[in-house]
């Protein structure tokens, strides 16, 4: 833990709002390798607020990989370089010294910049109001151990359940697609006996809702499953696009 | 002095909650909808709560600081959550898991809320499990458990190490049902700054938009606080950096009483800090300490690395103190003891860390059988600090992780304020002086799910509360009062940054109102938080602007806030002259050196109540025991 310290060019992304120009600002920094990588933006924060400057807005919270909250693009990557691993715990001792890093936010048309690296996912929310739940009140649940489920179903489902709503995939994908994100939840419900009965209006109402926050379309390039830090896979977006087309002929036949 | 009435219900115990819920007066359907409640605060308690009032057709209005409602950090619980359902036909009941609780937390909390958390924690598994949350499995279907601290049976569920993350996402897919109905209304990325009192009854929230800076204003006929607890107020601490105890703090100072303040709960198994730039510490599951050995040299200052260091070089301190529990001592007795070899200069290297050793488990069960066990936190420590465990020992320190001190409440979640509801965490309610494990989750649900929205019906009723506009003048004054605060805080040009000042109002909290506390480091820490308080308003450097996304200007606010609560932390554990679950005062321990509650004098609650910055009044509610008998806890 005690290696020597890092000495580091950064280029930072700054725009101060989103209307305004931004422009990449450089920092040289000497930094511990035991450090994350946002305790080193906490470090220059603190030297760039004694120096009455602006400090650097990034957002985090948890720190620990779960909340979604952080999430920037590092040297061209969503959330760095390690593979399944949020910008909180990515680690300094993974650059090497004298290295040049650039630092930007997560780049999508449904997701405008507000500040420097935080951007707006509020989309995400908008598309989870449409349809990610089950229709079911407080208090009328049967015993839990009467509604049984499958290990394996059980297990797949919190697969796709760990999403972390942080937003990489959209910003990976040249298209912007949200597919990963909605995919993942429509096959939580999906996968589980509960989720059967509103399976078809659920992805029919999220798949709508995602079109209409100006998401693309996916065309199977997996740049989403390869910068997911939970490693949610594409497999979640096959099964939502087949519930979604049987949905299309049932809803048909129910009008005809 | 406030008036403080428990409000718990006659009759036995196991009857109280079906007799008061009859007894309670109810909403009817028709009326709800003209109601407004305000929820602050997004997570397993604030969320579940604006669900299930949504549900019943109330109109609320949920305030959250994060982007998004999903953020709150209930998502970071790992281990799981309890619930008395004897699936396990091990020969649990709500009584026993009552009793562990109650007992867990040192015979310091209140019977009657104790008994029906558990009471209820059976609703909450079933309903989790209806809204889609994946748990656990056995091969047959049914629900999974396993064994957590301080229960002799098994009870916990869990969704792997992501318990908190999963009932979280089931808590808002609630809630998001009730935004697309119309009933819940969601404002992302405001900050709560004040409650607004009309005729003494909570009746709005004064809020900051964190992005553009505008105050706003909102009335409702109750207002809920959820808004968890106030460990950051160590500046290190396990939770998340936003953590804050912002809500409930202005809260008491416009006259909610704050219970037993010094109730903080150090979690034994969490990773060292590294260095001066350490932002947050990381929480590992405590389950190591079923195969890990703890221990540190015999030498103080022994820089050698753990290889040098031969086995009679070595102390198993825990081993030798604690033969019959060894490493699986509560987490206060590990933390403490933890505290105790560091200070004595037999740390890692003379440090602040102590080794947890696996090497004997890697003789009995093979590194590929700790590798199955512990697979993910071997991974996770590696990935953190880039040692590998499996060859060179791994180092852990105690770091505060919950508090179980908050707002004081009544038996209807209310505080002494009418209308002022407190959740979760915030509150102090059901976990006593110390919380056993896989009980915060319960805690948070059950007051969301199944307390709230019956106790508030009652209120609504019984009181009435007129529904008031924004424009009258106690909105106007809260609001004035709030841009005043951001005006002075903005004006601070000194040469201290808030973060610098955090953290030594951090090292002095860990380091005599922390693990350990003794009367004169207390006056001592009451001191020295007064000064450090007067040098934040003097000294203190702020940038930007206050109609702007302003970072730095949220964290002094928040900072501020801590500074008045460390004090009344060290000033309620100096009043309390006797040691219980996470307050440990070494004036008070047996010869064994464990902790000496002092029932004839301290069997109460210490409700602080606010007259000055750093002046209280203290309230006691004592408490009564009339179903479990007052034990001491030994581990020996």
């Amino acid at each position: 833990m005690n290696n020597e310290n890092l000495n580091l060019a950064l280029h930072i992304w700054r725009q101060e709002s989103r209307e305004a120009k931004g422009k990449f600002e450089e920092f040289i920094v000497t930094v511990s390798p035991d450090a994350s990588i946002l305790e080193m933006l906490d470090e220059i924060n603190n030297r760039l607020e004694k120096e009455g400057k602006i400090p650097i807005a990034f957002e985090s919270d948890c720190r620990e990989g779960i909340c979604g909250a952080c999430g920037f693009v590092v040297n061209g990557r969503q959330h760095g370089p390690l593979p399944k691993t949020a910008t909180c715990q990515l680690h300094m001792r993974n650059f090497k010294d004298g290295e040049t890093i650039y630092l930007e936010p997560m780049r999508a048309t449904p997701f405008p910049i507000i500040k420097d690296l935080i951007v707006d996912r509020s989309a995400f929310d908008k598309i989870q109001q449409s349809g990610a739940f089950i229709s079911f009140n407080t208090g009328s649940a049967p015993d839990a151990n009467a509604i049984l489920v499958p290990k394996e179903a059980a297990d797949a489902s919190l697969d796709a359940a760990e999403c972390i709503g942080c937003g990489a995939c959209v910003a990976a994908c040249i298209n912007a697609s949200a597919m990963l994100f909605v995919g993942a939840k429509v096959s939580q419900f999906a996968l589980l006996p509960q989720g059967q009965l509103e399976k078809y209006e659920r992805v029919q109402e999220m798949v709508a809702a995602m079109d209409e926050a100006g998401f693309g379309s996916c065309t199977n390039t997996y740049a989403c499953e390869a910068e997911c830090p939970k490693g949610i896979s594409v497999i979640n977006i096959a099964m939502m696009n087949r519930d979604f087309i049987v949905s299309k002929f049932r809803s048909k036949e129910v009008e005809s | 002095m406030i008036k403080l009435e428990s409000k718990v219900p006659e009759g036995k115990l196991a009857d109280k909650w079906m007799n008061y819920k009859f007894k309670m007066k109810v909403v009817n359907p028709a009326n709800k909808r003209k109601y407004d409640i305000i929820v602050i605060g997004s997570g397993l308690a604030g969320a579940s709560a604006a669900a299930t009032m949504g549900e019943l057709g109330y109109k609320v209005k949920v305030f959250t600081f994060h982007d998004s409602s999903r953020r709150a950090h209930s998502i970071a619980a790992q281990g799981g959550i309890n619930a008395a359902k004897n699936y396990q036909n091990d020969a649990d009941s709500v009584f026993r898991l009552f009793y562990d609780t109650i007992k867990g937390g040192d015979f310091r909390s209140r019977e009657a809320n104790t008994y029906r958390l558990a009471e209820v924690s059976n609703n909450i598994i079933d309903q989790c499990v209806a809204q889609g949350v994946p748990f656990a499995r056995e091969y047959g279907g049914t629900l999974a458990n396993r064994s957590f601290g301080g229960a002799q049976v098994s009870r916990t569920f869990y969704a792997r190490g992501e318990t908190g993350q999963q009932l979280l996402l089931g808590a808002y897919s609630s809630m998001n049902r009730q935004v697309k109905l119309g009933n819940v209304e969601i404002f992302p990325r405001r900050e709560f700054l004040d409650i607004v009192l009309v005729n003494d009854h909570a009746q709005g929230v004064i809020v900051r938009n964190l992005l553009n800076g505008n105050i706003e204003k909102y009335s409702a006929q109750a207002v809920i606080l959820a808004t968890g607890g106030y460990s950051n107020v160590y500046f290190l601490s396990t939770n998340a950096m936003n953590s804050n105890t912002t809500a409930i703090w202005r809260a008491h100072k416009q006259g909610a009483a704050f219970a037993n303040p010094c109730y903080t709960q150090i979690h034994p198994t969490c990773l060292p800090v590294h260095g001066e730039g350490q932002s947050k510490l990381v929480l590992m599951s405590e389950s190591l300490r079923n195969d890990g050995r703890i221990w540190v040299s015999k030498k103080a200052g022994d820089t050698r690395s753990p290889d040098k260091i031969t086995e009679d070089e070595r102390d198993y301190y825990l081993e030798r103190k604690y033969p019959a529990f060894g490493n699986l001592v509560p987490r206060d007795v590990a933390s403490r003891n933890a505290k105790y070899v560091c200070d004595e200069g037999r740390g890692v290297g003379g440090g602040r860390a102590v080794y947890l050793d696996f090497s004997d488990a890697f003789h009995r069960i093979g590194k590929d059988g700790v590798k199955d066990k512990y697979g993910n936190l071997f991974d996770m420590y590696k990935n953190i600090t880039g040692v590998d465990p499996y060859e060179i020992p791994m180092q852990i320190y105690p770091a505060p992780h919950y508090t179980m001190g908050g707002l004081w409440v009544d038996y209807n979640l209310m505080s002494n304020i009418p209308g002022l509801f407190v959740l979760g965490e915030a509150n102090f309610s059901d976990h006593g002086a110390n919380r056993l494990g896989a009980s915060a989750l319960m805690q948070g649900l059950s007051d969301g799910y199944f307390i709230i929205p019956y106790t508030i019906g009652n209120y609504l009723v019984t009181e009435n509360p007129e529904k008031v506009g924004t424009d009258g003048s106690e909105f106007k004054e809260a609001e004035r009062a709030v841009e005043d605060n951001i005006q002075k805080l903005l004006s601070l040009n000194g040469k201290q940054t808030v973060d610098e000042i955090h953290k030594r109002l951090g090292n002095i909290l860990i380091d005599k109102v922390g693990m350990s506390r003794s009367e004169k480091g207390l006056v001592e820490a009451i001191q020295q938080i007064k000064e450090l308080r007067n040098e934040f308003w003097k000294d203190a450097k702020l940038v930007g602007r206050a109609d702007d996304l302003n970072l730095t200007l949220e964290r002094a606010g928040r900072v501020a806030d801590f500074l008045e609560l460390g004090e009344l932390m060290a000033v309620d554990a100096l009043h309390r002259n006797e040691s219980c679950g996470g307050h440990f005062r070494e004036e008070y321990e047996t010869p064994e050196g464990e902790a000496m509650r002092r029932d004839d004098e301290f069997a109460y609650v210490a409700a602080w109540e606010f007259e000055d910055v750093g002046k209280w009044q203290l309230n006691k509610e004592p408490l009564v025991f009339e179903n479990v008998e007052l034990a001491a806890r030994s581990y020996k």
